[in-house]
């Protein structure tokens, strides 16, 4: 994982076009959603799925972001077998809920949308939570909001910095009121975490949207996005339905976000555990005890 | 106007009302005995119809073009009002209202959303649909209630927050979660009383507190029927069936926990007596107030962190 980026690797990881062969197995060949290209999968892996033609970020797995954000063995997972329940007995056309979640759990190779746990970037401690995609568009239920409730509070408790990875299509409906509920819980342990003075860094990838964003995904200190990630709270496609218009190109993208001042920086996967461990370096320097100079406390947390 | 299910009702209302002012104007006082028989026939079928509303039926009533508004709540239930404008960053949403006033005694703070009672009045409004602005309003209204020890009330009634392109790029997202989170640790006693449409993440930025009522035909939703029947049933039409498996009614969110506690409506809905209904809600909201004083602060923010700390079904 240490030297997945060098230029060598770059150029002769990927195959040249010539030996592109279209009756070449699938396994080996990953096509690039960016661009099109055909990308040697094991490029496309070392790369950390980044199309190295187009530089396009594909989006990553739960698993695969925490392999490539953390240090080596470092990782401790908690909950992973947290599942949701069919509470509001929700009457789907199709199949039950509980069978659906059935079906995105082998389908993503993981119980629910989240993963989460304690571990290191470049020997800093953190607690990370990491959101994918692959599991129901990583729809917010009471699991999404369960687990990452419990990184926040164990940031809090253990005084460790927070690394969100979000990413989100919307609001699981099957669970209603009580998956808008989670926008809630989520924000008020964030709440104690800032007061605590917990650094809480949150990175948005594709795509981010509705109701995660519009509460812990941008509650943090400092906002980091991927590059061309979707972001936003009504999303581009549910826009142009409701105004029948369409968009121009590019609305909702991390860069556009960035010129209107609602995200810090943009960092591409290669820099992100570079500017993750400066971050945290950096913001971890002064002693955060609490001040016993008679002086008020800082008096809002963001 | 009406919806088939109360057409009867209206009807009959229209009756009776034509006839007590034929009455007031000489009619033959043996009138009075057929409209007294009327209104007792017009209680009966009330019961009946509201006994038996289907989710689409209530969908209806909560969104009902004549239901009291926040402002309506605020003339009839409080005093003093003084409406407070813009967010002092970019514009006035009025499709969010707020300022001080008093309730009884007590000087307070207000914030709800505001829907148009008209087409004109809607087309300033926005339909209720509240921008960034109005969120970030609503927030500057909610810390000067902490500054000055005043208690908040909010009033949701929204279909949801504002869902264009202006909106995405001044923060819609940021702004609600803003509110949530200072919503979340406000040092000042909040009662949230849903009076309409309580529409998914825009109601949701005015709707952390101590005590969350709702009103008797109202409703509160992740999204409205028609989003979740387009996204789970592919087709908007099946918003009835969505509406249905949502639970996003009164009684529905009293038993699941959601929310705290169901404020009767008079019969026939609040939009048939909307002084009626604020009466009944000003009952409801000086009772909640009164209890919350009790309380220390600390304790206070404790109990509001620990309620929806406690929502959410997990196993294992």
């Amino acid at each position: 994982m240490r030297k997945l980026f060098s230029n060598q690797e770059r150029r002769f990881g990927f195959l040249p076009g010539r030996q592109r062969q279209p009756e070449l197995p699938d396994e080996l060949w990953e096509k690039c959603a960016g661009c099109g290209e055909m990308i040697y999968l094991a490029e496309f892996e070392q790369n950390a799925h980044v199309c190295p033609k187009c530089d396009h970020h594909a989006r990553l797995g739960a698993r695969k972001r925490v392999e490539y954000l953390l240090d080596e063995g470092s990782f401790a997972e908690r909950d992973d077998a947290m599942r949701s329940q069919d509470i509001l007995e929700f009457e789907r056309p199709d199949r039950s809920y509980e069978q659906k979640l059935q079906d995105e759990a082998d389908k993503a190779g993981i119980p629910e949308s989240v993963v989460y746990g304690t571990g290191a970037i470049r020997g800093e401690a953190v607690v990370l939570a990491a959101i994918d995609t692959n599991f129901f568009m990583a729809t917010m239920g009471s699991v999404v909001g369960e687990k990452i409730t419990r990184a926040i509070e164990l940031a809090t408790e253990t005084r460790t910095p927070l690394i969100i990875v979000s990413a989100s299509a919307g609001a699981r409906m099957e669970e209603g009121m009580f998956s808008l509920m989670q926008m809630a819980k989520t924000s008020a342990a964030l709440t104690r975490l800032h007061e605590a003075r917990v650094l809480y860094v949150s990175i948005l990838t594709d795509p981010t949207l509705a109701g995660v964003t519009a509460s812990f995904a941008t509650l943090a200190d400092v906002i980091i996005a991927e590059p061309q990630a979707t972001i936003g709270f009504t999303g581009p496609r549910l826009i142009e339905q409701i105004t029948h218009e369409k968009l121009p190109e590019g609305t909702h993208s991390a860069e556009f976000m960035l010129e209107r001042g609602m995200v810090d920086c943009i960092v591409p996967r290669s820099d992100l555990r570079r500017t993750l461990a400066r971050l945290i370096n950096l913001y971890s320097a002064q002693d955060l005890s609490p001040l016993t100079d008679g002086l008020p406390q800082v008096s809002t947390v963001l | 106007m009406a919806y088939e299910f109360e057409q009867t009702l209206v009807d009959l209302r229209e009756r009776i009302g034509a006839m007590e002012s034929d009455l007031k104007n000489g009619a033959p006082a043996d009138m009075a005995q057929e409209v007294k028989a009327l209104r007792s026939e017009l209680d009966r079928q009330t019961a009946d119809v509201f006994a038996n509303l289907s989710p689409w039926d209530r969908v209806q009533i909560a969104r009902h073009p004549q239901r009291p508004r926040t402002l309506d709540f605020i003339r009839y239930a409080f005093t003093d009002f003084v409406e407070l404008h813009g967010d002092r960053r970019y514009g006035d949403d009025l499709a969010v209202v707020g300022g001080p006033a008093r309730l009884g005694d007590t000087p307070v703070m207000l914030v709800g959303h505001q829907k148009g009672k008209d087409a004109k009045d809607n087309q300033q409004r926005n339909f209720g649909m509240a921008h960034p602005e109005g969120f970030r309003k609503a927030r500057r209204l909610m810390l000067q209630a902490e500054k000055f020890r005043l208690p908040l009330f909010t009033f949701l009634d929204i279909p949801g927050a504002s869902p264009f392109l202006a909106d995405e790029e001044r923060g819609q997202a940021w702004a609600i979660a803003e509110n949530l989170l200072t919503m979340s640790q406000l040092r000042t006693p909040i009662i949230v009383t849903v009076i309409g449409e309580g529409g998914s993440g825009g109601a949701l930025a005015l709707g952390i507190g101590d005590r969350v009522l709702m009103l008797e035909y109202s409703m509160y939703s992740v999204a409205s029927p028609e989003g979740a029947a387009s996204i789970v049933w592919k087709d908007a039409k099946f918003a009835p069936e969505a509406a249905s498996s949502l639970k996003p009614f009164a009684h529905d969110l009293e038993r699941l926990g959601i929310i705290h506690r169901v404020v009767p409506e008079p019969a026939g809905g609040a939009h048939v007596d909307p002084r009626g209904a604020a009466h009944a809600l000003k009952t409801a909201l000086v009772e909640e107030l009164a209890a919350l004083q009790e309380l220390p602060l600390p304790t206070l923010i404790d109990r509001r962190y620990e309620f929806y700390r406690s929502l959410g079904v997990v196993a294992p």
